[in-house]
């Protein structure tokens, strides 16, 4: 085995202590002037990959890619700060955002151009919510893939997961090549310091286009609507045991 | 007071950047942690004793790292109560 080549997709997403804003014609979420961060769950994936390293096994190379407007260099940057050797930045316009299958695709052909032999993506963004990168990617490249990992660890050329389930644990073993989506608790990630973010400055980022990889990507969905969710309704008082029985009847409840 | 060790001068001046730089992301607000940090080593501005002065550097690691930890933990906590059923 030459050693693993991780590749971690990243993403730049509203900071997750922000409460987001509908915009006025209902058609998105504001974003303008608004801070952003990397998605919490993409950091637990590049937390992994430099762990993996640490625990001595091989390493060969972790690449982080982002595909948006330019400001997810920044992201990139702090994803180079935390351990990743390389980053690529593919070049897309706000407007038009990648679907999770159009990002599927084009980190297959990224796969394809940087030999990775395993995937780490987070399960899921904190903005979209979709959930459906990481499955449909181990989809178009034909290999296994473990979701909601909770544990990694690699021996040769297997890899074994734990992943929670509904009610316990799951273990699933697999060979590389592999996809691996994390969850919550499969590490601390740690804090991208000043010091290690001007170091990652000197770090090779390539830029790149969707044309680079021979991809044209339309939007396949259309957003109808956004609205915010409804305001929580008050509760009410009941004046005695015989109020609670009626009221509690009344909604169908006893 | 130029006549403290040049390299102390340097380690204070980086810590206190780096603080300055994760304070950009304090619960409340920057200006708030800025100028408590200010406070924070303008009160300590007399020291000349190198021995103290490496003890107030290792309590400025220790505070860096306090503030990494309450951002990973408040971080960690709002997510196990977005995505976690319980």
């Amino acid at each position: 085995m030459s050693g693993l080549r991780i590749l971690v997709p990243v993403k730049r997403v509203i900071d997750y202590a922000v409460k987001p804003r509908v915009n006025r014609t209902q058609t998105a979420v504001e974003t303008s002037s608004v801070k952003h961060s990397m998605n919490p769950f993409d950091e637990l994936s590049i937390e992994e990959a430099v762990r993996l390293r640490e625990r001595k096994i091989p390493v060969e190379s972790i690449t982080a890619i982002s595909a948006g407007p330019p400001k997810a260099q920044d992201i990139l940057r702090t994803a180079m700060a935390m351990g990743a050797d390389k980053g690529i930045h593919v070049a897309v316009d706000e407007q038009d955002a990648l679907e999770p299958l159009g990002v599927a695709k084009l980190l297959a052909k990224v796969v394809q151009g940087e030999k990775s032999n395993l995937v780490i993506l987070g399960k899921q963004s904190i903005d979209d919510d979709a959930g459906q990168t990481g499955q449909m990617l181990a989809g178009l490249l034909g290999w296994a893939q473990a979701t909601q990992a909770s544990k990694v660890s690699v021996e040769g050329d297997s890899v074994t997961v734990v992943r929670e389930v509904d009610g316990g644990v799951e273990t699933l073993r697999a060979a590389l090549p592999m996809v691996v989506t994390t969850d919550l608790r499969l590490n601390e990630p740690r804090y991208a310091s000043l010091p290690n973010i001007m170091k990652a400055k000197k770090k090779p980022l390539e830029k790149k286009k969707l044309a680079d990889y021979g991809l044209e990507l339309g939007a396949r969905l259309k957003t109808v609507r956004v609205t915010e969710p409804p305001p929580r309704k008050g509760g009410v008082k009941v004046d005695d045991v015989d109020g609670m029985i009626g009221k509690l009847k009344e909604l169908g409840a006893l | 007071m130029t006549s403290t060790n040049p390299v102390l001068r340097q380690q204070v001046k980086r810590v206190y950047k780096e603080l300055l730089y994760m304070g950009r992301e304090y619960p409340q607000g920057y200006d708030f942690f800025k100028t408590r940090l200010h406070k924070a080593f303008i009160s300590q501005q007399h020291l000349s004793d190198e021995e103290e002065i490496k003890k107030r550097l290792q309590r400025a690691d220790f505070v860096r790292k306090e503030i990494e930890a309450l951002y990973y933990l408040k971080k960690y906590r709002s997510m196990r109560h977005r995505y976690d059923a319980f």
